[in-house]
């Protein structure tokens, strides 16, 4: 690990109670969520990570506890350094304190998160569906959604599949 | 005869987002897209207007999306690919390059050095294609018709090396992990030796087209200031960043593919205005032009993929004579492999910007999470604050300057 980063995360593990992991080359660090608005300021304005190059999660059901991991990945242009902060969320009214008056970027990648995972930004400015039609239900991307297919038809069942396909009603 | 009538955009669910004036009527919203032709794609803009200048621009995105993360996970890792090359469509071989380097991280992957240097030759010609379907619509937008017919005709020679070496214009899935799907064949080099002849002087034209053209000055210059600040804080990346004075390439700054070897600048503007956008592009045009020339005079004999049969599918040659080959071919074009229960964040240096790739493996054949960090989605979120006060016709000129790809945004 380098130097500047092995300090960086010395001072979160104090700090911000985080835990460290390297692995494949790159550093993650496990922030909790209530610090999560807090380590994102202190990483901007104290040591220069200028750019929130990514904002995702990721679904790890049917783990409960935590069954996402919200991911934020941070760029620092004039050091050349790169840290993943995770933060752990539980399964039921997922929640994370929104990072769009750290980041401005954040605010559409947290609506992309939003909606795709349903976990929900508190004090989010602007918090409505951004890629799915507004009147969708569920959040696509979590592993509980399934995704889509069309049931193969042969002359035993044709109309038995044809009954419930969902064709165009008018 | 059924009469239409028009009706008003209700203020409701953009109440939060508009002027106190739009909600006593005082401003008018109206709709650009998302059937517009200057809107480069499926884009919808709510445009807050007070007379013709904008007062507030709320991007509405999404109608291209296609579900193309969540399709990634229900393939295996080298299925997987096809789906990419269909989200930047101005781009799949970067795509590719992104996708592969990705895997090639999580499993720990080699990839010989004249796959290597194919692949920069590769997205370099990808990003003057790029750059000319940009420059093409920019002209186009700015009434500057001809500029369209120009660049489409050199890309299409550029698309015809694609075609030569993949079969495919564009969706061309001809970086695999481990290296290429397979070697060039021997008219490669004198069909790129063509390009090189002929871009430098057709570059030279459109400037001399657009450049100092006073209508092309008039709507470009201090229109749509981008700066510094602004850029950083809303993630945006690629030429725009660079034309707003922030020196940061990936393939200088973090060099992947042997991107270290080359000699090449980074062009910037300290401008951050529509101008400055068009000038740094130009200026990547030439650049990749010498990247493309040294790649090509130091292009290295040998494999052009990696000989690791656990990741990389033997070539078909072997498999009539070897039991072990045909196991493999077997095995990895019907299961897959297996990655590590661990994830990777890799980012390649796209026409548009940074192009990260955040993948996740469970340990199993297929990724557990396929999230693509777009260069566009961030790049367009920053429009609603360069064009506020501007006119409408302004924002076609600094939409068309940020070059987005909606197929990019909306994923």
């Amino acid at each position: 690990m380098d130097n500047r980063l092995e300090k960086l995360v010395q001072v979160l593990q104090e700090q911000a109670e985080a835990s460290c992991t390297e692995a494949l080359g790159e550093v993650h660090v496990l922030v909790d969520a209530r610090h999560i608005v807090d380590v994102l300021s202190f990483l901007r304005d104290q040591h220069e990570f200028s750019l929130l190059s990514a904002l995702t999660a990721v679904d790890y059901w049917p783990a409960e506890k935590p069954r996402f991991h919200v991911v934020y990945q941070l760029t620092s242009l004039t050091q050349n350094l790169s840290i993943q902060l995770r933060v752990p969320v539980g399964g039921s009214q997922p929640k994370v304190p929104t990072a769009s008056g750290v980041f401005m970027c954040a605010n559409w990648r947290e609506r992309e998160v939003m909606d795709m995972f349903g976990i929900q930004f508190e004090g989010h400015p602007d918090p409505r569906r951004i890629l799915m039609p507004v009147d969708w239900e569920g959040h696509p991307l979590r592993k509980d959604y399934p995704l889509g297919y069309e049931e193969p038809q042969f002359t035993f069942n044709l109309e038995e599949i044809d009954l419930r396909k969902p064709y165009a009603k008018e | 005869m059924t009469n239409y009538q028009l009706e008003e955009i209700p203020v409701g669910p953009y109440r939060h987002l508009v002027s106190e004036r739009a909600l006593r009527g005082e401003t008018m919203l109206l709709n650009m897209g998302p059937q517009h032709p200057s809107t480069h794609g499926v884009l919808r803009l709510l445009l807050e207007l007070d007379g013709e200048i904008i007062v507030n621009c709320i991007p509405e995105v999404g109608y291209l999306h296609t579900g193309i993360e969540k399709n990634m996970e229900a393939k295996s890792y080298i299925k997987a690919e096809v789906m990419c090359d269909r989200l930047d469509y101005m781009n799949p071989l970067g795509n590719n390059l992104a996708y592969c380097m990705a895997v090639e991280k999580l499993v720990e992957l080699d990839v010989p050095a004249r796959a290597q240097t194919l692949r920069v030759i590769l997205v370099e010609l990808q990003r003057i294609a790029s750059h000319l379907v940009w420059l093409g619509t920019f002209g186009l937008d700015l009434a500057a018709m001809s500029m369209f017919l120009y660049c489409f005709r050199e890309r299409e020679d550029i698309l015809d090396i694609f075609e030569l070496i993949s079969g495919q214009r564009m969706m061309t899935t001809y970086i695999r992990p481990g290296g290429l799907w397979r070697d060039v064949p021997a008219e490669f080099e004198a069909a790129v030796r063509n390009i090189l002849k002929i871009m430098p002087p057709r570059i030279a034209e459109y400037e001399s087209l657009l450049t100092k053209n006073p209508l092309m000055l008039d709507r470009t210059r201090n229109i749509g200031v981008l700066p510094k600040d602004t850029a950083l804080t809303y993630g945006v990346t690629g030429p725009v960043l660079r034309a707003s004075g922030v020196e940061w390439d990936l393939r200088k700054a973090r060099p992947y593919s042997g991107y270290e070897q080359y000699d090449f600048e980074v062009p910037t503007s300290q401008d951050g205005d529509t101008l400055a956008r068009y000038v740094v592009r130009i200026a990547e045009m030439r650049q990749s032009l010498s990247i493309i020339k040294q790649g090509l005079d130091k292009l290295p004999e040998g494999p052009v993929r990696s000989d690791n049969r656990k990741f990389v599918p033997p070539p078909r040659s072997e498999l009539g004579t070897s039991m072990e080959a045909l196991i493999h071919h077997f095995k990895l074009w019907t299961e897959g492999f297996t990655a590590p229960k661990a994830s990777v964040y890799s980012a390649v240096e796209s026409p548009r910007g940074e192009l990260g790739v955040y993948l996740e493996g469970d340990g199993g054949p297929k990724p557990h999470r396929v999230f693509w960090r777009t260069p566009s989605f961030e790049n367009l979120s920053v429009i609603s604050t360069i064009t506020k006060g501007h006119l409408v016709a302004d924002l076609i000129a600094i939409l068309a300057s940020v070059d987005i790809v909606l197929g990019d945004i909306d994923r």
